[in-house]
């Protein structure tokens, strides 16, 4: 008997935990799409790097803006959420991810004046179905010590002059993968596959760590020249947190590939209209204000990035490093090689290191 | 299996019908992952695999989890063997720090080690200090991005699994088999080795199962240290190549090789049975150990705390430090309630759903529902992401169903119900580590003795009752121990939450990814610390205030003693 009131003691207890624990997460899901102004972001970027952008939007319109910040199955989710989808707008990087949120057809176009005048058209899907908002160049991050040299080429990262000194993140990750499918665009399967067990013969060591990491080895004496995205250089420089990574900047030089050809390798953040978007005049008017001269200077300022309409200067800090001539190869040609690039990093084991 | 089923619904239909609910429930995103596998092209992407990264990587793979398996089972046993048959200084306090680094997010592990070991951490500084050098080419230090390194910081890191586990069931065994053993001559390393670890073997698997498991499933520290092994061909297809039904393909193939290895482990101790069922359970006389021997104990149980929690947690202290202010930011203190709820709820709710289906396997003895079951249980072997999208599909399409339905027949809109709630993260979450909480309740039924069932029936108590009055009371340390685990997993729990939340909705964990993610992983440090602090509130009271002698108490009379036949 005395098991039998324990029981039910316990079960109480248990549905009093229970209540209060659910109770929680759904309170907190109150749906943002019932209330006034607001619009819905799906971001594959971090909070952190859009934040000042969007407090700036927010301030400008009285527009509250929700996020959720999802950087693998973005297209997915949309999808299967169907027509109910709270998404507005979906903000994400790399033209393969801007790619394929279009191909998933969660996306629908955006025909505006404002923006076509904004956005150059080398930088929007040519339906309005997503546009570019910043550009990133895809460098060298060389040592100031041990290399003497200013000027240098992608295809000459196979040389083997460089044997022992390259260090890179892991091909597969999308910033690799956005370069070895231009690399693909440019010369073709057979040199590009030559290429790529050139550069991977170079290596130190197996590809690993992200961009900062490959600095911080050149730092360390580790390698001499490594791969990198212009924006990180910006971002360690004014590390005030953790001042080390000042001193990994301070010993690299940025070298910007292919400047006396056909450009360094560019890729992209960017915006598009989810198909199903619940408030779609205030989505517009944030992805107006994304394209516009403000949000742009933001970008340029804080995060380093290059502003994608004309006009609007890098930072001071970013122009310090050379100017930018970028590859003027359509996005669509990397999309379109990505998949071949993904394959011929696996062809290749790049990602297992030097074979020999 | 006809007769099992009509066993199973006989008179008293409900626990069979809420068993076979929960079995479902917890298969449907595993079925969803295999019909998204199912409907893949023949794009050749399989073929692409199966000639470049799949040897490597499944060679990798098998290695790591052999490593793993190997480290976590020496490490885990032996340190929960010395807290429950010996007493030395400070057992106590190591008895419960033991438990630690489970409330460590491996990943954060592994950023350690790779800082702790670079070149501007603290050993590479001493060495250059020491030797005068200045680049890293003039010196050698160990390299810890490797296949052995990976083994060796899983192994710190996922070790109270089986610790847990074993710790338990070394705590329940009577010391009657012991004493059994050392009266027919055998050591006191002998008996251990022939009586009580044999008899653990259940719970020993249990735990290892797990850690193994993490191998499979592990992004985040594979990713960290640079091995690749087949999760990274699961995500590179999907993410890089745009074939998710690829993914799904891989995935299923490590799911099956997951099934055979349980399969076949079952199959390896067929007939034997672990139950407990001497007249009266005598508890376990701990030996007490003096000097040197003591000082080896407490190197042997300290050592792990070192290595799976104290190193790490130094340097997030240290960089935590730095970065006090974001104490008070709101948005840590919420992401600190949506944590706690949320880990909460799962662990209530995979506490159940483990009972009924550990329970339903116990009633039925058909080999069909313990597979069954026992497939329902294997979302711990699916890369989290992964999973989250067999959790996401299956969910959305019942809600615009259902709002579908609503719309039309009442004009009301319900949205997004499930998906645009923390519902989804909850069931994403017991799925997912329904694994941890099934085989600790499976590990603790099986000590019971099925006479103790017979007895119960025999005196009118339903089955339900039974599970209820008898089993439950006399599993109350396994259920603890089994919600406590769900619990910090939850807390940790990364790729399923990021994809399943709603807007706004951020926890501790989604914090530490955020920034992470842009590579700043010294911001993380206070909300991991936060994980970390969250995760060992329960961990030390689970372990400090229950007394081992709870259990022997709790456990009455078997109606007929047993022989123990292992």
């Amino acid at each position: 008997m005395t098991i039998r009131i324990s029981r039910r003691g316990a079960t109480a207890a248990m549905a009093i935990v229970s209540a209060l624990a659910f109770s929680a997460p759904f309170a907190a899901s109150r749906s943002p799409a019932l209330a006034g102004e607001e619009v819905n972001i799906y971001s594959a970027r971090e909070p952190e790097l859009i934040k000042p952008v969007l407090d700036a939007f927010t301030a400008e319109t009285g527009i509250t803006a929700n996020v959720v910040f999802l950087n693998k199955g973005l297209a997915e989710r949309i999808a299967a959420e169907g027509r109910n989808s709270p998404a507005d707008v979906i903000l994400t990087v790399d033209i393969g991810r801007l790619d394929e949120v279009h191909s998933a057809g969660v996306t629908q176009p955006v025909s505006d004046p404002q923006i076509d005048a904004d956005i150059p058209a080398q930088y929007r899907e040519p339906g309005g179905n997503w546009f570019a908002l910043t550009t990133r160049a895809r460098v060298v991050y060389a040592s100031r010590e041990r290399v003497a040299q200013d000027a240098i080429t992608y295809e000459e990262l196979a040389d083997p002059k460089w044997k022992g000194r390259i260090c890179t993140r892991s091909g597969q990750h999308v910033y690799s993968i956005g370069l070895f499918a231009s690399m693909l665009a440019h010369h073709g399967a057979e040199a590009t596959e030559t290429w790529l067990a050139g550069v991977r013969d170079n290596l130190v060591r197996k590809p690993d760590g992200n961009d900062r990491g490959q600095a911080k080895g050149i730092y360390s004496g580790e390698c001499d020249i490594a791969l990198g995205n212009t924006y990180y250089v910006g971002q360690m420089m004014t590390n005030d947190k953790e001042p080390e990574q000042k001193e990994w900047a301070a010993a690299i030089k940025v070298l910007f590939p292919n400047t006396a050809d056909r450009g360094t390798h560019v890729n992209v953040s960017g915006m598009a209209m989810a198909a199903n978007a619940p408030h779609r005049d205030n989505a517009l008017t944030l992805m107006r204000f994304l394209a516009s001269d403000e949000a742009q200077r933001i970008y340029a300022e804080q995060v380093y990035e290059y502003p994608v309409k004309p006009g609007v200067p890098p930072s001071e800090l970013v122009a310090s490093w050379g100017t930018l001539h970028a590859d003027t190869l359509p996005l669509a040609d990397i999309a379109r090689n990505r998949k071949a690039a993904s394959e011929l990093v696996d062809k290749v084991g790049f990602d297992s290191g030097p074979a020999s | 299996m006809t007769a099992s089923i009509r066993m199973l619904l006989g008179r008293r239909p409900g626990l069979a019908l809420a068993a076979a609910a929960a079995i479902a429930l917890a298969g449907l995103p595993i079925a969803a992952i295999l019909v998204i596998a199912a409907r893949g092209s023949a794009d050749g992407t399989l073929t692409h695999l199966a000639q470049t990264v799949l040897p490597g990587a499944t060679a990798t793979t098998a290695l790591l989890m052999l490593g793993v398996g190997a480290g976590t089972a020496a490490t885990g046993v032996s340190a929960a063997w010395l807290v429950s048959a010996y007493r030395f200084p400070g057992r106590r306090l190591l008895e419960v720090a033991l438990v630690l680094p489970l409330a460590m997010p491996l990943y954060i592990t592994a950023f350690a080690y790779i800082e702790l070991l670079d070149f501007t951490g603290p050993l590479q500084r001493l060495i250059r200090h020491v030797g005068g050098y200045t680049s890293v080419r003039q010196y050698w230090s160990p390299d810890i991005k490797t296949l052995p390194g990976a083994v060796f910081i899983m192994s710190s890191a996922l070790y109270p699994y089986v610790y847990l586990t074993a710790r338990i069931v070394f705590q329940m065994q009577s010391a009657a088999a012991m004493n059994v053993a050392r009266t027919l001559g055998r050591g006191a390393f002998g008996a251990f080795w022939h009586v009580a670890l044999p008899l653990a073997r259940p719970a020993i698997v249990a735990g290892v199962t797990l850690a193994m498991m993490e191998c499979l499933n592990d992004i985040g520290a594979v990713e960290l240290l640079g091995v690749k092994t087949l999760t990274f061909a699961v995500f590179d297809t999907w993410l890089n190549r745009g074939s998710l039904s690829g993914a799904a393909q891989i995935a299923t193939v490590m799911l099956a090789v997951v099934v055979g290895l349980v399969v076949a482990e079952r199959l390896a101790r067929r007939r034997r049975r672990f139950d407990v069922s001497a007249r009266t359970i005598e508890p376990p006389r701990p030996m007490r150990l003096r000097g040197w021997h003591a000082g080896s104990a407490i190197l042997a149980c300290a050592a792990p705390v070192v290595a799976g929690f104290a190193l790490p947690a130094m340097l997030l202290v240290d960089y935590a430090s730095r970065r006090l202010g974001m104490l008070a930011s709101p948005a840590l203190q919420s992401a600190l309630v949506n944590s706690l709820s949320i880990a909460t709820a799962t662990a209530i709710a995979a506490i159940l759903a483990a009972l009924l289906i550990a329970y339903a396997g116990r009633l039925s003895a058909s080999p069909a529902t313990a597979l069954l079951g026992r497939i329902a249980v294997l979302g711990y072997a699916v890369p989290g992401t992964v999973l989250g999208i067999g959790v996401l599909i299956p969910l959305a399409a019942f809600d615009n169903w259902f709002d579908g339905q609503m719309r039309s027949m009442f004009g009301i809109a319900t949205g997004l119900l499930l998906t645009g709630s923390g519902a989804a993260i909850v069931y994403g979450c017991t799925v997912r580590f329904l694994a941890v909480s099934f085989g600790t309740i499976e590990a603790g039924l099986g000590k019971i003795s099925e006479h103790m069932d017979m007895a119960a029936r025999t005196l009118g108590r339903t089955m339900g009752q039974t599970l209820a009055d008898v089993h439950m009371p006399l599993m109350r340390k396994c259920i603890a121990t089994a919600g406590l685990l769900v619990f910090v997993d939850t807390l940790k729990e990364l790729s399923a939450t990021i994809l399943l939340r709603p807007f706004n909705f951020e926890t501790l964990a989604t914090l530490v990814y955020s920034t992470t993610a842009r590579g700043a992983y010294e911001d993380a440090a206070l909300p991991a610390l936060a994980i970390v602090a969250a995760g060992i509130v329960p961990v030390v009271l689970l372990i400090a205030s229950a007394d081992s002698a709870d259990l022997v108490r709790a456990t009455p009379e078997t109606v007929e003693g047993d022989a123990l036949r292992a």
